[in-house]
């Protein structure tokens, strides 16, 4: 008798808590906006992705990360002095938000084709499957997740004059 | 830039950065062309040619790099090209025969071949290689069983053949039955492709001579190929690269072998119309 009703108050305490969470999940915490629903409003995106603000820290290693964002690859970027290559391809990220507000800088690693136009060398990196021949573990994926372009965005934002 | 590169020599350690430091020193002193050779650089023959003007890989390289292929003795490609000449007059397969067999002196028989591939073959109704070409003398009329592509032998068998034309200008067929092959190669070399959404061209037509992190971009020329790689501990073939290049942008790359990367051969040696052959040349 005792041992069931000791059964019983956890099985419902644990329902409460999974109740909780659901309630949580679908309301206070919303999940990033899909690749397909981001919209391009006069080159500029103003909300975050995920509606809250990115992380200097991990921007940097997104940034810098071959497996990431790789954007050393193409550009130069001062801050990052100590790292040993810094690509050419594009122009040097010094002093970026000096010329680029928060909402365009989110716009151009969103998908830089609709900011530079289609010629662009630089890759989109949240839009997924929208070219040709792409490889399987890829399929469905975006370059950077929605969390990985804010930290991006927020280290951007540290770049002034 | 300068000051860069003088970053790097001292974090990296002077042996490993020689190999990465970019070739284009500006005001270094002249290096001595890859043996065999007289210039890296031409003049595009056609007005519809995309570039100004047509450089060799080599023109790119470290000058430590350069520096291995001045010379065949420190080139680690002829370990490969001395094989290759070891099987040129090895008997094999049911009709008892080797490639001197038909074709005796490669100095002699070989010495533009290699400069001219892919070539129109009438008995297939299609373009081949040399790899291909290797392969159809093995089991048409040696009666041999094909190498597999990428397998020592092949390499060396090809490293050895292209080794003989060395110096010999690459000038490749593109109109009559080779019009609608180069055609599909030129498409395959605009189209973007992979997660990267990138064309051959976005890097080796728009942007070489410029540092992509560690790597210098060159025009993708094909002239040195097979290639030895310091990346690869040993010499690979073209396709392999082609492969390389198709993954790097998160694409599905063709096959090797195929007819999509033998269609992009015929018009990437075009590109490279008029360079003298190089094989084998010694790359990152
Ligand atoms: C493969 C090359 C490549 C990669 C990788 C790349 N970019 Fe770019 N980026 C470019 C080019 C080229 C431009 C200039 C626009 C043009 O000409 O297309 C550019 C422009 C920009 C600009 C505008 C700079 C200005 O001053 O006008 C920003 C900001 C930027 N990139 C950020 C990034 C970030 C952040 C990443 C990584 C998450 C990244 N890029 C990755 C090639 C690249
Ligand atoms: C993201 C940039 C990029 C793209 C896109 C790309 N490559 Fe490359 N490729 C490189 C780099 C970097 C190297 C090594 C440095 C060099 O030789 O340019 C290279 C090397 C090569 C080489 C060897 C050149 C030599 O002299 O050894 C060939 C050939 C080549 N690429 C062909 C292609 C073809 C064909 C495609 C399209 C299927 C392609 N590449 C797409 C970056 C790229």
């Amino acid at each position: 008798m005792q041992s069931r009703h000791t059964t019983g108050l956890k099985l419902f305490a644990s329902l409460g808590a999974l109740a909780v969470s659901i309630g949580f999940a679908a309301g206070a915490v919303a999940a990033p906006i899909a690749p397909q629903d981001v919209k391009i409003v006069d080159h500029k995106i103003d909300a975050s992705l995920t509606g809250a603000a990115g992380n200097v820290e991990a921007g940097k290693k997104w940034f810098k990360g071959r497996k990431a964002g790789n954007c050393l690859a193409c550009h130069e970027n001062s801050d990052m002095a100590s790292e040993a290559f810094h690509g050419e391809i594009g122009p040097s990220l010094d002093g970026v938000a000096g010329r680029y507000s928060e909402g365009q800088l989110r716009a151009i690693l969103v998908n830089s084709k609709a900011v530079f136009g289609g010629e662009t060398i630089m890759p989109s990196f949240y839009r997924a499957n929208f070219g040709h021949r792409i490889a399987k573990s890829f399929k469905d994926k975006t370059i950077l997740s929605a969390e990985q372009v804010e930290d991006v965005v927020a280290y951007l934002k540290t770049l002034g004059e | 830039m300068e000051l860069k590169n003088k970053a790097t020599v001292s974090a990296l350690g002077v042996a490993f950065a020689a190999l990465l430091v970019p070739g284009l020193l500006a005001g270094g002193e002249a290096l001595a062309l890859p043996e065999g050779i007289e210039t890296v650089k031409v003049a595009p023959t056609s007005k519809d040619h995309p570039l100004d003007e047509i450089l060799s890989g080599w023109h790119f390289r470290s000058p430590e790099t350069q520096a291995l292929q001045e010379d065949d003795f420190e080139n680690p490609a002829f370990l490969w090209v001395e094989q290759g000449e070891e099987l040129w007059s090895t008997v094999e397969g049911a009709a008892n025969k080797s490639c001197s067999s038909c074709h005796d002196d490669a100095s002699e028989t070989m010495a533009t071949a290699g400069a001219n591939m892919p070539k129109w073959n009438e008995a297939l109704g299609k373009p081949v290689n040399l790899e291909q070409q290797i392969n159809h003398c093995r089991t048409e009329r040696m009666e041999a069983d094909a190498w597999k592509w990428e397998s020592t032998q092949l390499l060396a068998m090809t490293a050895y053949v292209r080794n003989q034309s060395r110096g010999e200008p690459v000038a490749v067929q593109t109109d009559g039955p080779m019009k609608p092959w180069f055609e599909k190669g030129k498409d395959i070399y605009y189209t973007r492709v992979g997660q990267l959404d990138m064309a051959c061209s976005s890097c080796h037509e728009g942007y070489y001579g410029q540092q992509i992190r560690a790597d210098r971009l060159s025009q993708g020329q094909t002239n040195g190929f097979p290639t030895y790689r310091f990346k690869w501990q040993k010499i690979g073939s073209l396709h392999r690269r082609f492969k390389g290049c198709m993954k790097n942008i998160r694409a599905t790359p063709y096959k090797v072998g195929s007819d999509e990367f033998l269609a992009l051969e015929l018009y990437t040696a075009w590109r490279g119309q008029g360079l003298p052959v190089e094989a084998p040349a010694v790359r990152q």
